[in-house]
């Protein structure tokens, strides 16, 4: 199409002005809060056809993460895998491995160097008593279904998805720290690359793809599991429904993640 | 229970720096410094009335900088606005209000300013002329009007806006103590004490401030006769109220954590007799809040000499302001040092030059009163005749 570019360099002012008015006409009409019949009417001539697009299984997924404390032997594979897979930047852990050593008058030792990453390959020296009991326990995040996170982001850049993952939108994020703070597990942190906050979405961009958390991919004797908790056939819900005895961490706080732990003595905090 | 120092590895340096120290800090200074003019203003009490205006002046020169920490605190200060634009009152998000909150405040305190000041700049400009003109033409919005009437409808206005100044400056101090007792992870802090005692505290820093400056200038102008002593016994008893209340509470809230001795307390008394025995015992209790109490109450119920008066006032204010600021570190570093995992403390080593260092704390804390200097220049501080006439 040619353009008649002497009438536009003619009545420059009335074009701007025609493109002024149009766009202020336009944003009155983001400003007032309309009934649409028109969006009423589309929504109900298409409403069979996206009701055909969802998958009415999805809809009653109850996703649920679950750690076997005795089956974790502290290699850190699953700590190297998310790292690799999240491009988690040094110093900073959506997941890590604690060690945990008991000695005979139940003086509990703790650690966690390098988030257990480089694996337990040695013992601690530091500790003078016999040991009574020592077992690895594995963090991330518990995905609570009442997120403390959530509910501090003062600019809701974190949120829930219906299907329950707790997640970032670092686009909107403003690095206040609030979540920070807020998070009872320690499993949030500011990351110093794209200065927003960060944390273990259970593999979020893997799941809805259909596939398996990196670290529970990685773990070489199913201490991490992840499934549907609906689906009688998942590992998860085999073990939710059986006796076997499941604790939460800082139950009494009321966030009710849906991060299990089986076999986790009293002292895991 | 033995802490034997194991702290998850995101949470091993405290995040929240000396920029969310200061934060409520200034926030504080602004809120007492009005509920002073508030007292003058609405309830008439006539000692305040020479520090009426300053009470304005001196709280704006810090409500100028309530955002600058926060700014340089935040990972992406450009998408600041986001808490005013989305903001999360689905949560809700006991920060996502406090833009609101701040800028209801601030536009009120300025137009109480500028109705206060009205008649007086009105008859200043008379003699102006140029820029000068230009600017108290501006502050005035352009009126000329000096006549009784005016000035009549002002006060009017100006009581109105300071009566809802109160609740608006209570609420802006009370809503900081807030954003930190709604915190349930961290048992420092989760207290429905903490509004009242971070409220409390900003009405001391803001009158301690006030009488610290107020006989500061006053001294360096050579003009320490013309305080009124009534004024200053005035403000002193007034402190002295306030601290009662606010020490009390300090301690009431240790008191019951220790008596409730759940684990939470566990890990308190762990740090308050570990990490925060120097800042908390030493510091925020024994010298600077013992001290100036005793100080305080000599002052307010003996009939001490004006000299006296003058000399030990303004010590006990900055000891006071000392005080505030030692508690807004020991709420805000000392939530994070008691590390989530219960085992162990975080540590905070600030460095003198970085981003949020002691460098740039200092260069905030002076700000404040380098734009006092400059709003001295164009407001008069002091209650002049023409107010006096009124």
């Amino acid at each position: 199409m040619e353009i008649d570019q002497g009438f536009i360099d003619k009545d420059r002012r009335g074009f701007i002005e025609k493109v002024l008015r149009g766009s202020l006409k336009g944003s009155l009409l983001l400003l007032i809060p309309m009934h649409s019949d028109l969006f009423a009417q589309v929504l109900n001539e298409e409403k069979d056809k996206i009701i055909s697009l969802i998958d009415p299984k999805d809809t009653r997924k109850n996703y649920a993460f679950m750690v076997d404390v005795g089956a974790c032997i502290g290699c850190g594979s699953c700590c190297v895998a998310d790292r690799k897979e999240n491009h988690v930047p040094e110093g900073s852990y959506r997941t890590w491995v604690e060690r945990y050593v008991i000695d005979i008058y139940n003086t509990v030792y703790v650690d966690a160097p390098n988030g257990g990453e480089d694996g337990y390959t040695h013992m601690r020296e530091d500790i003078k008593e016999p040991i009574k009991n020592a077992f690895y326990v594995p963090k991330l995040c518990n995905m609570c279904q009442e997120p403390s996170c959530v509910q501090v982001c003062p600019v809701a850049a974190t949120f829930k998805t219906p299907d329950g993952f707790v997640l970032v939108d670092s686009t909107h994020c403003v690095a206040c720290g609030y979540c920070v703070q807020a998070c009872p597990y320690g499993v949030r942190f500011i990351n110093n690359e794209t200065h927003t906050a960060d944390k273990c979405t259970w593999c979020y961009h893997r799941v809805s793809k259909g596939k398996l958390p990196a670290c529970v991919n990685a773990c070489p004797t199913g201490a991490r599991k992840f499934g549907d908790l609906n689906d009688p056939n998942s590992e998860v819900a085999k073990i939710y429904n059986s006796k076997k005895i499941l604790k939460v961490l800082k139950k009494q706080l009321g966030n009710e993640p849906v991060l299990y732990y089986l076999g986790a003595n009293e002292e895991v905090i | 229970m033995e802490l034997l120092n194991y702290v998850y590895p995101n949470d091993i340096h405290a995040h929240w720096s000396l920029m969310i120290v200061i934060y409520p800090y200034i926030t504080g200074v602004v809120a007492g410094a009005f509920i002073v003019s508030a007292l003058a203003h609405v309830f008439h009490v006539k000692a305040l009335q020479p520090v009426a205006k300053f009470a304005l002046i001196f709280a704006l020169s810090w409500a100028l900088f309530v955002t600058a920490p926060l700014l340089n605190h935040l990972g992406h200060p450009e998408r600041a606005l986001n808490m005013l634009f989305t903001p999360n009152f689905v949560g809700p998000s006991m920060m996502s209000g406090f833009g609101y909150i701040y800028m209801s405040y601030s536009i009120l305190l300025i137009f109480e300013i500028l109705v206060i000041y009205r008649y007086e700049l009105t008859v200043m400009k008379q003699s102006m002329s140029g820029a000068k003109r230009l600017l108290y033409d501006l502050l005035t919005l352009g009126t000329n009007d000096a006549t009784q009437e005016s000035r009549k409808r002002d006060h009017k206005v100006a009581f109105v806006l300071a009566a809802i100044g109160i609740p608006l400056a209570c609420t802006l101090h009370g809503y900081v103590g807030f954003i930190f007792g709604a915190v349930k992870s961290v048992d420092w802090w989760f207290t429905p004490l903490m509004p009242i005692i971070f409220l409390l505290s900003a009405s001391v820093s803001g009158i301690a401030g006030m009488i610290l400056f107020y006989i500061g200038i006053k001294k360096i102008t050579g003009k320490i006769h013309e305080i009124p002593t009534e004024t200053i016994k005035t403000m002193v008893q007034l402190l002295w109220a306030f601290f009662i209340f606010d020490f009390l509470f300090e301690m009431i809230e240790i008191a019951v954590h220790a008596y409730g001795g759940t684990e939470g307390w566990h890990v308190i008394k762990a740090a308050l007799s570990g990490p925060l025995y120097f800042s908390f015992w030493t510091m925020q209790v024994k010298i600077l809040s013992v001290i100036p109490f005793i100080a305080l109450m000599i002052l307010s119920l003996k009939n001490v000499s004006r000299n006296t008066l003058l000399l030990v006032a303004p010590i006990v204010s900055f000891m006071l302001l000392a005080q505030v600021l030692f508690m807004r570190w020991n709420v805000v570093i000392g939530g994070q040092v008691m590390a989530k995992s219960e085992r162990g403390f975080a540590v905070f080593h600030p460095q003198f030059w970085e981003k949020e260092g002691i460098a740039v704390t200092i260069v905030m804390l002076v700000a404040p009163i380098v734009t006092l200097w400059v709003l001295s220049k164009i407001f008069p501080l002091w209650e002049s005749k023409i107010d006096k006439e009124f």
